[in-house]
């Protein structure tokens, strides 16, 4: 195992640093069902954390824990540095933590632009009649954030669909569109729901240069959960394996690629 | 060869100009590149302080004069800027296809043996750095875009900003030494060396002295009285001659404002945006526009379609007239007008053709029904014919004599002869200096008397005077029977159908022709679309019986139009086949500017060309396809071959079987 007290330095030079998120003993049931038993792991600034297992094994669960939509019944979140508490939905929207959806969840009537726009709610605070009048302190504050959403649809490389709007694009490219209003949150920690489900060979390889970049640029903490196990495998810095509810496995891709506990939740075990 | 009066101005190189520039027009717009949603622009006096800055980098950085410098990426300032810096600093710019792969890249930097290169992002460092180890002589590279740059290894790596920062830090240093460096170029020194894509063979490295280029852009300039109020959008691939003609030798010239767009998939908001009113690109480009329209007009509501047909057939009868001043009935008139007001004006805008004043199209013939479509809305779209080896410039057609199956008269200080086989020469200020390391082709191409041969068959027309180009002198060959084989001329009869982008027609030495296919994916997709027609791939749609009989329709179309036709009836197409995979510049099928090879593909897909005349009805075949990256993987497919009907000619006797 690294030393993990620290942050630590991975192979190809990124640093990263302590924990900016730790979770303790989480369970989270629904009504009998129990979703999530007594996980704990952490994350750290800058990394590429995976969230990987079987079909139901808990990861979007876990996912919306993490982003504070669900609260566990048993178990603590620490979030830079201090216990989180329960929050109200525009509480969870104002922490930090932007998300993508395994389905995506774009207005479909609306452009590009307008879509990545609404990523920077947090950003704008002019009142309501100073945004419809759109002078002095709303003009400035449009004028900004259309700056930076300008610079997100330049690194995502979406300029050509910039006015198009999004019910008239691909899968492929929602999902990225989906990345840049994430992005344009300037979250401290990204959370992606199966960024590449449904893609092409290509479409994949494309969404996997721009998680590495963003994660390199922007120096953005990503979580993710991920089926395609090359993906992963390729991405991450550090794998946390569930299977119903629990955790069978964490550490670096390699440590969990010769897990036995992993080997068999994936390929089954013989009865004998 | 003649001084023109500003060379003894001291006006005899690139870097000259833009000192000119830079005082006389300092404040007027020398490049626009959008950016993050805006036009950001840049003055003639802002443009030379960044190329100074960059010049003093590229002094500092070791660069001497004769080095090599490689330029790999697509149109934005700051390539240009590095192509004049090159030159300021005397060393030769060379830029290169950014689309190419890394093997034909490590060709090219071999040959010129270039020290340096100035490369755009991620992508072309990489493919450089692939090939780095063969190319014993290269030593730094700079790149624009840092982007997931930060982990390489920096030692002969350097960014673009960066070493203008050096270079603006060691001012005092080599401000001095710049000067002498670019106050000894003159009409004799290198411009720029350019590579030709050839559709044989490997490529030629053409040097272009400045007398060429600044010669040729001269009196191009005012053939077409260009002035410095042109707006000229830069799309089309930096390596190829005309980009460099128009985006540095003309725009330097003139003194006009070279716009760059934001990314290669904006071109068309771009183009409208900017609204040029000097324009040039390839039939292909010409192409795809009226293929989108079309494909859009049969979206459109049947109103609608219904006024874009009456007012288009109106604009095919009279618009060309009215375009080159002959007179017309008044009635005729209004009802242009009219058909400007609701149809043609926001078509052009639309295209972005709102504002033309001079369009060009070069590089292969063009359709004559896709030029008449632009010509009928009142765009001046004109052609000329053109090589690297001229420096662009061989014919042009004067305004008021455009004609689509003519290339026009001899451009100003060209001479023109055809020799006793038809072949077409030429001899210019503009014409090339040398094949860089290749004395042999040089001597081939080029004769003491500095006569170059083109490779292509033409004759003056009687009466006009205008050059008509037949075809490549190469492909035009003979039918078994002995009568001219023109495939061109069929395929781009063919080719005029927006659902067939791209065709090659057999014939030479058979005694009937056949054509390979390509359907286009846009139209042909979309056409699908409204027919409730699945498919799940290019190679699906391509193959499927539907889409045989539209493009089947589409050839006996052009076979009934060829029967009209006395020299060229024999030439209808007798069978054909749809093939499984788009040709691509990747496989080596077409070059970089899109120019079917036709010896590589007989050659490669011999199997299916062998079906095509052994009378088989369908034929299994594999074929080997190179992905972007390099990366080889094969397709294969069953495909069907069809006969289509052919008019039988009077007079002629009957060849091949039906």
């Amino acid at each position: 195992m690294l030393d993990m007290s620290q942050g630590y330095t991975t192979e190809d030079g990124r640093k990263i640093g302590g924990v900016v998120m730790e979770m303790k003993h989480i369970t989270l049931r629904f009504g009998g069902v129990v979703a999530i038993q007594d996980i704990s792991f952490d994350i750290r600034e800058g990394e590429i954390r995976a969230i990987i297992g079987p079909n139901g094994a808990g990861k979007s669960s876990m996912l919306n824990v993490i982003s504070g939509f669900y609260n566990p019944q048993e178990g603590e979140v620490w979030y830079k540095g201090a216990l989180r508490p329960p929050m109200k939905p525009y509480q969870v929207a104002r922490q930090g933590i932007a998300r993508t959806f395994q389905n995506i969840a774009l207005f479909e009537g609306m452009t590009v632009l307008d879509n990545v726009m609404t990523g920077r709610i947090r950003q704008m605070d002019a009142g309501l009649m100073a945004q419809a009048l759109w002078k002095g302190r709303a003009e400035r504050e449009e004028v900004e954030n259309r700056e930076a959403v300008e610079k997100i649809i330049d690194f995502l490389e979406i300029q050509h669909i910039r006015k198009t709007p999004v019910g008239r694009l691909p899968y492929g490219l929602k999902k990225r569109v989906e990345l840049a209003r994430a992005l344009a949150a300037e979250p401290s920690i990204l959370l992606l729901d199966e960024p590449m489900a449904g893609m092409n060979v290509e479409e994949k390889e494309d969404m996997s240069r721009f998680i590495l970049d963003v994660n390199d640029e922007f120096g953005t903490t990503i979580a993710l959960i991920e089926h395609d196990m090359g993906v992963v495998m390729d991405l991450s810095d550090r794998v946390v394996v569930m299977d119903y509810g629990k955790k069978i496995g964490d550490g670096t891709p390699d440590e969990v690629r010769n897990n036995q506990d992993v080997i068999d939740a994936y390929l089954g075990v013989a009865h004998d | 060869m003649a001084q023109s009066s500003q060379a003894a101005e001291g006006l005899c190189s690139i870097p000259a100009l833009l000192q000119r520039n830079a005082k006389e027009l300092a404040g007027r717009p020398a490049y626009r590149e959008k950016e993050f949603g805006i036009w950001q622009c840049w003055t003639w006096a802002e443009a030379e302080k960044e190329i100074e800055a960059l010049a003093l980098g590229l002094i500092n950085l070791g660069v001497n004069e004769g080095d090599f410098i490689a330029i790999i990426g697509r149109n934005r300032p700051y390539f240009y800027w590095s192509m004049v810096a090159a030159q300021s600093v005397g060393a030769i710019p060379v830029p290169l296809y950014q689309d190419a792969a890394a093997e034909e890249m490590a060709y090219v930097l071999d040959h010129c043996g270039a020290r340096f290169a100035v490369v755009e992002d991620q992508e072309q460092v990489d493919k450089v750095i692939e090939i780095q180890d063969r190319l014993h002589q290269f030593e730094h590279m700079i790149y624009v875009d840092p982007r997931g740059m930060r982990k390489y290894d920096h030692h002969k790596l350097h960014t673009f900003a960066g070493i203008q920062d050096q270079g603006r830090a060691a001012y005092w240093e080599f401000i001095e030494d710049l000067k002498a460096r670019r106050e000894k170029l003159d009409y004799d020194s290198i411009c720029v060396m350019l590579y030709t894509s050839g559709t044989t063979g490997k490529p030629k490295g053409v040097v272009l002295s400045n007398r060429n280029i600044i010669e040729a852009s001269r009196s191009s300039a005012e053939f077409d009285n260009l002035t410095k109020n042109e707006e000229v959008l830069a799309y089309l691939p930096m390596a190829w001659v005309g980009d460099f003609i128009f985006s540095i030798g003309q725009a330097y010239w003139c003194g006009f404002c070279v716009n760059c767009p934001e990314s290669p998939d904006t071109m068309q908001t771009d183009l409208r945006e900017i609204g040029p009113t000097y324009y040039f690109a390839p039939p292909r480009v010409f192409e795809t526009q009226l293929t989108n329209v079309m494909i859009r007009m049969e979206d459109a509501s049947r109103f609608k379609k219904w006024l874009f047909d009456v007012f288009m057939e109106h604009a095919r009868k009279v618009g060309p007239a009215i375009l080159d001043g002959k007179p017309v009935g008044g009635w005729d008139r209004l009802k242009y007008a009219l058909g400007n007001l609701f149809i043609y004006g926001p078509l052009k805008d639309t295209l972005g053709f709102g504002r033309v004043r001079v369009g060009y199209t070069a590089g292969e013939a063009i359709g004559p029904e896709i030029f008449e479509f632009y010509r009928s809305l009142g765009i001046n779209l004109k052609q000329l014919y053109g090589q690297t080896e001229a420096s662009v410039f061989i014919t042009l057609q004067p305004d008021g004599e455009v004609r689509n199956d003519t290339v026009g008269i001899a451009a100003p200080g060209v001479e023109i002869r055809i020799d006793e086989s038809g072949e077409v020469f030429y001899r210019s200020p503009g014409t090339f200096e040398y094949y860089y390391k290749n004395e042999e082709s040089t001597k081939s191409t080029k004769d003491a008397e500095g006569w170059v041969a083109t490779g292509d068959a033409g004759f003056f027309e009687e009466g006009s005077g205008h050059l008509r180009i037949i075809d490549r002198a190469k492909d035009v060959g003979k039918m078994a029977d002995g009568k001219m084989f023109a495939p061109k001329y069929v395929e781009n009869k063919l080719k005029f159908y927006p659902n067939i982008l791209e065709a090659v027609v057999f014939g030479h030495q058979r005694n009937a022709c056949t054509a390979f296919i390509n359907i286009d994916l846009t139209a042909v997709g979309n056409w699908a679309e409204r027919n409730n027609i699945g498919y799940a791939s290019y190679q699906e749609l391509a193959g499927h019986p539907k889409v045989l009989d539209m493009i089947q329709g589409h050839v006996e179309e052009v076979n009934r139009s060829l029967a009209e036709d006395p020299m060229l009836s024999h030439c209808q197409v007798h069978r054909f086949l749809v093939l499984h995979k788009e040709l691509d510049a990747d496989d080596g099928e077409m070059t970089r500017t899109r120019k079917v090879r036709r010896g590589v593909i007989a050659e490669k897909f011999g199997d299916l060309l062998g079906a095509l005349y052994d009378g088989s009805g369908d034929i299994f075949t594999t074929t080997e396809v190179t992905y972007e990256d390099g990366r080889k993987g094969s397709i294969s497919a069953t495909l069907e071959i069809r006969d289509a009907a052919v008019v039988p000619v009077n007079g002629d006797t009957k060849v091949a079987a039906e």
